[in-house]
């Protein structure tokens, strides 16, 4: 077989381009292929899953006809074993080939697997696919106790769902902190105090020297001596780009698979995106793994979009959080916490009903975190995305009442003009 | 000139009863405005989806429940599908996705499903607000 189009991954990533590239090629050939073995779903809905059980068809991404809707050839359940980057074909895992003339590694990522004694055990978990999740269901039968290792947003997603269906919970994080990575600390802490209300021990500043139990998991081992007695174990120390095909080939890799302005890697007809690429942030003004839904859809489409011919520049995305965990919203994006360095303001605002916060370089916002009162938020990314200089009213950014009022007219009426695009 | 019109009827127009005395007295919870009315000295404008061309909401949206109909432009949710994420709030620049919080859901900007004219415009006393297919003139200072 041989395509026009190949995607691999088949998730955020992959059906942003799928869909740009039908917007302006209706005929050109699309296979998209995926080791998983559904067409693609909401992978952070796997949360929503553990606890409802919804139906496949309630977490599709797309309706179950996308494919056939759209032309595109769908091969689940198949793994891209290798990739001949100049014969441009690859290899499934069934030993078939495929050829193809324009590629998108929609790759994503892989769990990070802490080189801990006992990580091997049966009950202990990965959780960043629907398959994992389906799992944990099905341990959940005969588990009351379970230690979440690592509190990030997959963590902490993961901890919410097991508290849903009545299973006591304790996460460990290694950092000070929870949410360190996306969170400043007041909002860290807020989520902290909101997680013991709902009578979840959070653990900071331990790592885990073991899994114990034999055959099954009964207790995790902390670097303080301290055994922690559960019955199942979900890691979550993170996720790592699945840089797998690139080995061996020319395609320059960073941490991740570094991408043009256009999605373009260093091979000019094989485009990447989403969790496993360093694409352009705007506020470090660098590339940078910014692994989100939000990234992997637009950056794929810029690639789509690229792949069938049409120029179109990624604007750059950056790190963007809004976080609804145990009935608290927060909206997080960019740098959250002002490094220790000359240039950098931060404004805050804190009532007993809500805290926010903007940091600030030269006039020009590069951070925000919005805790419980969020409806706004979206009008400070705006303005952090289009570099606007907030010089003349950043005072009001944090004022209950802001809005695009606020603006120079000579920044909010075009904007409010330009927008008005139905069709 | 800020007279909050706008967003009665677009409370009206999305309740159960579709009238006005009904709406506020009687139905709980009562249906959210689903656009805003700014004001900052003299200047008052109403802001409501804009229906983006390139919508960030859309692309941001992480379940598919937001969706740009190609034949109409109008972006629309599917609240079947909302998990109450919120990221769409984060993602639109011009703020006008709310929240309901008791439902779980997002709550946006249908342009009146089933009306010629949005409500919002339909009852402006002052005629600030206009409907434009594409492109148009409806605030005003
Ligand atoms: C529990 C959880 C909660 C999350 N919550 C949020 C959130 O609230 N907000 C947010 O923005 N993001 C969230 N994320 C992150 C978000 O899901 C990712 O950023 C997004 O899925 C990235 O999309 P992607 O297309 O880059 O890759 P992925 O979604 O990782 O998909 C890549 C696909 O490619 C397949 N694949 C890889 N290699 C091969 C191969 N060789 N052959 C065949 N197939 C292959 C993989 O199996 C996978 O299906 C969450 C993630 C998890 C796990
Ligand atoms: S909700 Fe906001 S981002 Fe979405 S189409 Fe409307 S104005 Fe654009």
């Amino acid at each position: 077989m041989r395509v026009r189009y190949l995607i691999i991954g088949n998730s955020a990533g992959g059906i942003g381009a799928a869909q740009a590239i039908r917007e302006v090629d209706k005929a050109g050939s699309i296979a998209m292929i995926s080791d998983e073995p559904y067409p693609s779903y909401s992978r952070p809905f796997i949360s929503k899953y553990l606890v409802e059980r919804h139906s496949l068809e309630k977490m599709l991404f797309r309706p179950a006809d996308f494919y056939d809707q759209n032309n595109i050839i769908s091969l689940l359940d198949r793994k891209v074993d290798s990739l001949g980057w100049e014969s441009r074909t690859v290899e499934l895992d069934d030993g078939r080939r495929i050829g193809w003339e324009r590629l998108l590694l929609a790759v994503g990522g892989v769990p990070i697997v802490p080189a801990v004694e006992g990580v091997d055990k049966r009950g202990v978990f990965a959780f960043t696919t629907l398959d994992h999740a389906k799992a944990i269901d099905k341990f959940l039968d005969n588990a009351h106790k379970a230690v979440v290792i690592g509190g990030g947003l997959i963590g902490v997603s993961a901890t919410e769902a097991l508290a849903k269906r009545g299973i006591e919970v304790v996460i460990v994080e290694m950092k000070e902190r929870i949410l360190n990575t996306i969170l400043d600390e007041r909002a860290s802490l807020i989520v902290e105090e909101t997680l013991d209300r709902a009578d979840i021990r959070v653990i900071t500043g331990q790592t885990v020297t073991e899994i114990a139990g034999a055959p099954k998991v009964s207790e995790v081992v902390l670097g303080s001596g301290e055994g922690i007695p559960c019955d199942l174990v979900v890691v979550a120390i993170g996720v790592s780009p699945r840089i797998e095909l690139t080995l061996g080939t020319d395609i320059k890799v960073n941490r991740g698979i570094v991408v043009d302005r256009h999605m373009a890697t260093s091979h000019p007809d094989i485009y990447s995106c989403g969790d496993v690429a360093e694409a352009y942030d705007f506020v470090y003004d660098t590339n940078r793994l910014t692994p989100i839904w939000p990234n992997a859809y637009v950056g794929g489409r810029v690639a789509g979009l690229n792949m069938a011919g049409v120029e179109t520049e990624y604007p750059g995305g950056t790190s963007m959080n809004s976080l609804s965990y145990f009935g608290l919203d927060i909206a997080a994006a960019g740098i959250v916490a002002p490094p220790d360095e000359e240039g950098y303001e931060a404004l805050t605002k804190q009532t007993n009903e809500s805290y926010r916060k903007v940091i600030l370089k030269d006039d020009r916002l590069v951070g925000m975190v919005f805790v419980r009162d969020i409806e706004k938020s979206g009008i400070v990314f705006g303005l952090m995305k289009d570099r606007v200089n907030v010089g003349s009213f950043k005072q009001a950014i944090l004022d209950d009442d802001f809005g695009l009022a606020f603006l120079p007219e000579e920044i909010w009426r075009p904007r409010l003009e330009a927008s008005l695009g139905r069709g | 000139m800020g007279c909050h019109l706008c967003e009665v009827y677009c409370q009206v127009q999305h309740s159960k009863s579709k009238d006005l005395i009904k709406a506020f007295k009687r139905e709980s919870p009562r249906p959210l405005p689903r656009l805003r009315v700014e004001t900052k000295d003299s200047i008052s404008f109403a802001v409501q989806c804009r229906h983006c061309a390139e919508p960030p909401c859309v692309y941001a949206c992480l379940t598919g429940a937001l969706h740009k109909d190609k034949d109409s432009g109008i972006v629309t949710v599917d609240v079947e599908r909302c998990i109450g994420c919120w990221t769409c709030i984060l993602a639109c620049p011009f703020g006008v996705i709310k929240r309901d919080t008791k439902q779980g859901k997002i709550v946006k900007c249908d342009l009146c499903p089933g009306e010629d004219v949005p409500a919002c415009v339909v009852h402006c006393p002052n005629e600030a607000l206009i409907y434009a297919d594409v492109s148009g003139e409806d605030i005003n200072g």
